[in-house]
């Protein structure tokens, strides 16, 4: 069968990916860089039947996002800074109450309203840590208009799977990048949706979980009636304050993400095991942190890049194994380094760890991580 | 429209394991929820035709004491997860349940822009002055000068007309009435229910452990009494002034339109964009 390729923006190859995923809700408020996923939205959902909202604000769009996916849809939501900022206390609720949908961040440089139009990676540890309360989260980041595309039907993939918000740390490079992009057909790809309870339970729990750690969800209407609850709670959905239940439930929530890192974490590795310096880097530094290598390459220097894919949970077993024996290792970010501080947790004490770092709105470039790579070599 | 499951007693709906409820005495909380259940009766309901979404406060413990698909969320979003629901789920009846804060105050942005979609969820509003889930401070509804835990001196803000607001912002169902007029709850509740569009009814309730008592009407009696005078019927609204009607709850359905509801105007962008597709 012939290959379907369009020239496309990454931002539109997100809304192709989450389609070809099964979704049919996106709710949204627009803001630049992310504003083509809400046009292309607009534009695909009504013709497949499904339903492009705009909401007044973004925490309306996740509040939305959530509710329909509770009605039995796959849902998205696209943002940047501001409105990512804005969804946290309901990405909270999608983790508490485990509503499985994704949420696409295509950061630009902040704080606050900051550069509005130019591209950053800072919002990665937010992506870990914005909301309040102990919990683990999946963050998935693409570097090319292809991965826009697979790694958002990835993000669904694990959304469904985990009953779980992903979170997707697209970036402005990315986003506003124009690539061929191979437009993948149902039958390629894998599908993942909800678990569903067997027929004919005597009693239904809403958040008794299976061996897997994640309960089987029901949609309104079925035969089972649906509880969703934000604030902590029991097997039955119903609010509780023992302890026990408290510590039961947060671990769960923990121990889901956690203990199926094996499955969950993806990355590309280029010469990463033959290589004397490692980069490692996620998104739109990626691209700069390959070409950075080749051009090293040609100067003598063994250079070898890993590509985050998942950012969280963080790959920090695998990053110690991989960096054991390495002469240098090289952190490139778009940021004043913060995915840096993993690293450094993750790997031996003897290897040193540079980041490259740009903070200015502007993208980084090969020259900049080269420069990082003389530091390293010097030392 | 699903398939309505017919003679299905209120009592479906209560979760009695869960009783008694955790409202003060003397809340009119109960009450409100009991007319619901009988609305849900009477609609020919069942626990699983209806989806009940909860925010926070007093209020948003609701739906521990139901059988229906329940969806307690954060403080003010009941709303806009109650439109996801709605539009994902459309053979569902999806009911909100918020408090003053929920729908009016924090979730007031919310509200607006539900009233002016029109989106096919009815907003049960149970509104008791103040914030009783955190002792009694002061919300966008609280009288003008009253006195709550944050406002000793008396409240300076001049309260929202919750009503007036959904109506003037285009929903097309709106109603208030209060919980000593407890036979309207249930009569208004069926006739949100059966509209097609946004649909909001307001219910004043007492609440004599917290704004009663920090203003003089500390007796349940005392509370239900006040309500009944501090109301005016809509219809004797166009003989009074300004000045006659301050502060005062106006009672009655403010807007009843037929037209078009959000869901049934999407359905035809829908259709539009097939027709492109297919054109194309």
């Amino acid at each position: 069968m012939k290959k379907k390729v369009r020239f496309m923006l990454g931002n539109e190859a997100i809304v192709e990916g989450a389609l070809l995923a099964g979704a049919t809700f996106f709710a949204g408020y627009p803001i630049t860089p992310s504003s083509e996923v809400a046009e292309r939205a607009s534009r695909r959902l009504p013709q497949i039947g499904g339903c492009y909202l705009q909401m007044e604000d973004e925490i309306a769009s996740i509040a939305a996002v959530i509710g329909a996916s509770i009605g039995g849809a796959k849902a998205f939501t696209a943002t940047s800074g501001p409105g990512f900022s804005l969804m946290q206390e309901n990405i909270g609720l999608a983790i508490m109450a485990e509503v499985p949908c994704v949420i696409v961040n295509v950061q630009r440089s902040g704080p606050s309203t900051g550069l509005a139009t130019r591209p950053a990676q800072a919002d990665i540890m937010q992506a870990r840590w914005g909301r309040h309360g102990d919990h683990s989260v999946i963050a998935l980041s693409p570097a090319t208009v292809q991965e826009c595309f697979d790694l958002m039907v990835q993000a669904f993939n694990m959304a469904e799977k985990y009953r779980c918000p992903v979170l997707f740390m697209a970036d402005e490079t990315v986003g506003h990048l124009r690539e061929n992009c191979v437009l993948r057909s149902r039958d390629e790809v894998e599908i993942v949706n909800r678990k569903r309870p067997p027929e004919g339970l005597e009693e239904y729990f809403p958040y008794k979980a299976d061996d897997d750690l994640v309960p089987p969800m029901v949609t309104p209407g079925s035969d089972y009636l649906t509880r969703f609850h934000s604030s902590t709670h029991n097997e039955k959905g119903l609010p509780t304050s023992s302890p026990q239940e408290a510590r039961k439930l947060i671990k769960r929530l923990y121990d889901k993400i956690e203990k199926n890192k094996d499955d969950i974490i993806k990355y590309r590795e280029f010469d990463v095991t033959e290589c004397e310096y490692l980069v490692i880097c996620f998104g739109g530094a990626v691209r700069a942190a390959r070409q950075a290598a080749m051009e090293a390459r040609e100067e003598g220097l063994s250079v070898g890049v890993l590509q985050l894919q998942t950012v969280w949970p963080f790959p920090a077993e695998y990053i110690s194994e991989i960096s054991k024996g390495k002469r240098g290792v090289i952190v490139p970010e778009m940021n004043m380094g913060q995915i840096i501080g993993e690293v450094r947790k993750a790997i031996p004490d003897e290897v040193p760890v540079l980041g490259a770092n740009r903070y200015d709105g502007e993208p980084l470039t090969p020259k900049e991580i080269i420069e990082v790579l003389g530091e390293v070599v010097s030392l | 429209m699903s398939k309505r499951s017919c003679e299905v007693s209120w009592k479906a709906f209560l979760r009695e394991e869960n009783l008694p409820h955790q409202w003060c005495p003397g809340c009119g909380y109960g009450v409100i929820l009991k007319s619901m259940l009988y609305a849900f009766e009477k609609g020919g309901l069942a626990p699983k035709d209806v989806v009940v979404v909860t925010g926070i406060g007093c209020w948003g413990k609701a739906d521990d004491y139901l059988y229906a698909n329940t969806v307690h969320v954060t403080h003010g979003r009941a709303l806009p997860v109650a439109t996801g629901i709605k539009v994902a789920n459309q053979s569902m009846k999806v009911i909100a349940l918020m408090g003053d804060g929920d729908s009016a105050t924090i979730g007031g942005n919310h509200l607006i822009h539900s009233s002016r979609r029109n989106i096919d969820v009815v907003a049960l509003v149970a509104n008791n002055l103040n914030y009783g889930m955190t002792g009694g401070q002061y919300s966008c509804t609280t009288p003008l000068d009253s006195r709550t835990s944050t406002s000793w001196y008396g409240d300076p803000e001049p309260a929202l007309d919750v009503c007036r607001l959904s109506e003037t912002a285009g929903a097309s169902f709106v109603a208030r009435t209060t919980v000593y007029h407890a036979t309207t709850i249930e009569k208004y509740i069926g006739m949100a229910l059966s509209h097609e569009g946004f649909s909001l009814v307001e219910v004043i309730s007492p609440c004599p452990t917290y704004f009663g008592r920090y203003n003089k009407l500390s007796k349940a009696s005392q509370m239900l009494k006040w309500l009944k005078e501090q109301s005016i019927p809509i219809e004797r609204v166009k003989d009074l002034s300004e000045e006659d009607l301050k502060e005062k709850f106006v009672t009655g359905v403010f807007a009843d339109k037929k037209g078009h509801s959000f869901l049934s105007r999407y359905r035809e962008i829908q259709s539009r964009a097939r027709n492109e597709l297919e054109s194309e």
